[in-house]
């Protein structure tokens, strides 16, 4: 066996046992939540809200988290599209001769990315106390906002990134402005993975236990408006898990069973969706 | 000679410090080949990348002179830059389809011009692909995203495409490289057809092929105009030192 043919094999054998690895404690974590929640899972948790008591093992479920969790992230990742998908676009088509300022705003959006989630609540709850708001959906939906948009900026801005120059020039020279290629011709090129930024941008919003622990408020209500405080799953967990009685930790599992779930719910949907619309896009 | 369609004049880019096109002063014929010829680097796809204002796109670059299609210079004006680039196709080196089926790609360049009526479209979409001979190959697939085409129907869905938009001027940087040789022959032929209609300005480093096809040749060499004229005088009759061991094959 000469050296390359043993480099070969060292590499191959390195990168074997670290995917299993790590695919082991993956499924390791799905494994010890799924066996702590499941049994504890009944159709009370996801149908109805606490009753009074619960959080001493007395009936009810946790519907006002699952119903003000996906408010929050619903409402956010809408938010960070509608304002992330016009930034990316503006930094790859009208921007294209300022290189500087691009990489300038990457550079800020990757530091943004950085930021722990913490510090976007403690952010967010300023804001609040400046507007004189009270904790509240609204007051959720916003914080959250801020602190997705730069990954979902910057996650459309890879995807944006890999559509060649010979593409753009080709539409330019065909009379088209720059807003006509913005929408029709790199949206559609890019449109999987969009949906795969919008995707990875909701799971991060749902799955937020500290930026929205100062600026939601807890309730056991489901919000009926945007002023009203409402509970999410994150903190409903934490609440639960932090409990001294042991049904309602085990309860905390089974929340953590439903915020998997959701997860895994959008993104198979996104996956059907993007399979759909990903037959117009060129592979250059 | 008549009015030429594009007159170049004085034309000079630079790339921060580094000169690219050294006083160029080109004319180029109506409805005519014209084959800008010359070794690798030496400035041909930046010369065409100037005439359709692509050259904007780079801030580093410095431009000066005229470049007058009829009477208006189009280098130095503040009319609507798409209305420019809408008056010249181009053809690139390989095609670049835009991802949507093979009907909008042709119907693309109509639809952003205000042209919207699904029977005008039907019409004119079949007119510019059996125009590039593509009309037999897809007419059943219209539907189909372009991605699914092979290369040389892709380029001659770009030639369409670019039909389409009604310019008067096709710009083609070597727009056979990446086809096969029947692919090739069918986009000459097409450029011989259409060149009653439109002026075509062709890069190419095949010899032969600009032999086949030229009407009038540009030799360019280290970014200036070293020869021009028309393509019998300049095959058979060459009149620089440099032209002649570049045709003999001395250098490439
Ligand atoms: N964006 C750019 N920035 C800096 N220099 C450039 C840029 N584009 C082209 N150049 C330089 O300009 C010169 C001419 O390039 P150009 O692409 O016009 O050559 P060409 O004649 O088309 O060559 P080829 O036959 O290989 O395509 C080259 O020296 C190239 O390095
Ligand atoms: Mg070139």
């Amino acid at each position: 066996m000469n050296r390359r043919q043993a480099e070969e094999y060292f590499f191959r054998g390195l990168m074997f046992i670290s995917s299993t690895f790590i695919i082991m404690v993956l499924c390791h974590i799905i494994y010890s939540i799924l066996s702590a929640g499941l049994p504890h899972l009944n159709w009370d948790m996801i149908s109805k809200v606490p009753e009074g008591g619960y959080y001493f093992g007395k009936g009810g479920g946790i519907l006002n988290a699952i119903i003000g969790s996906l408010y929050v992230a619903v409402g956010a990742t809408s938010l960070a599209l509608a304002i992330g998908l016009p930034v990316a676009l503006f930094m790859n088509i009208h921007l294209t001769k300022w290189k500087k300022i691009v990489n300038g705003i990457r550079f800020l959006m990757d530091l943004l990315c950085g930021i722990p989630s913490i510090v976007y609540g403690a952010f967010g709850f300023t804001l609040m106390i400046f507007f004189g708001l009270r904790t509240s959906l609204l007051a959720g939906i916003i914080t959250v906002t801020v602190f997705i948009v730069p990954i979902m900026i910057r996650a459309i801005d890879e995807v944006l990134m890999t559509i060649p120059r010979g593409l753009f020039e080709s539409a330019l020279s065909l009379g088209s402005t720059k807003s006509e290629i913005s929408y029709r011709v790199f949206f559609k090129q890019s449109i999987a993975g969009i949906i795969t930024a919008i995707l990875l941008s909701f799971g991060r919003a749902i799955g937020d236990a500290a930026s929205v622990l100062l600026t939601t408020g807890y309730t056991d209500y489901i919000p009926t408006s945007l002023n009203q405080p409402t509970a999410t799953l994150p903190l409903a967990i934490f609440f639960q898990l932090s409990s001294p009685i042991l049904e309602v930790r085990q309860r905390a599992y089974a929340s953590a069973v439903i915020l998997i779930a959701i997860i895994l719910f959008i993104s198979l949907l996104a996956r059907i969706l993007t399979y759909s619309y990903k037959k117009n896009k060129i592979n250059y | 000679m008549d009015q030429p369609e594009i007159s170049i004049r004085n034309l000079n880019l630079s790339f921060e410090k580094q000169q690219i096109l050294k006083n160029i002063n080109v004319d180029i014929p109506r409805h005519k080949i014209t084959v800008i010829m010359g070794p690798s680097g030496c400035g041909k796809t930046t010369l065409m990348r100037c005439m359709n204002r692509l050259t904007d796109l780079n801030t580093q670059a410095k431009v000066s002179g005229n470049i007058f299609i009829g009477d208006r210079d189009i280098l130095n004006t503040n009319d609507d830059i798409t209305e420019i680039r809408k008056m010249m196709g181009l053809l690139a080196q390989r095609p670049y389809p835009l991802p949507m089926n093979i009907f909008n790609n042709v119907a693309y360049g109509l639809r952003i011009s205000g042209r919207k009526k699904k029977r005008f479209l039907e019409k004119r979409v079949e007119h510019y692909l059996r125009q590039v001979n593509l009309w037999e190959e897809v007419k059943d697939r219209l539907r189909d995203p372009a991605a699914v085409l092979s290369i040389g129907q892709q380029q001659r869905l770009c030639l369409a495409r670019g039909l389409a938009v009604d310019p008067r001027i096709i710009l083609a940087d070597e727009p056979t490289s990446a086809l096969d040789p029947i692919s090739s022959q069918l986009i000459e032929e097409k450029f011989a057809e259409l060149k009653s209609s439109y002026t075509i300005v062709m890069v190419t480093h095949i010899l032969r092929q600009a032999r086949r096809i030229a009407d009038h040749v540009v030799f360019m060499y280290m970014g200036e105009v070293i020869e021009q004229g028309p393509a019998n005088e300049f095959f058979e009759n060459p009149q620089m030192e440099m032209t002649k061991s570049y045709l003999k094959g001395l250098f490439y």
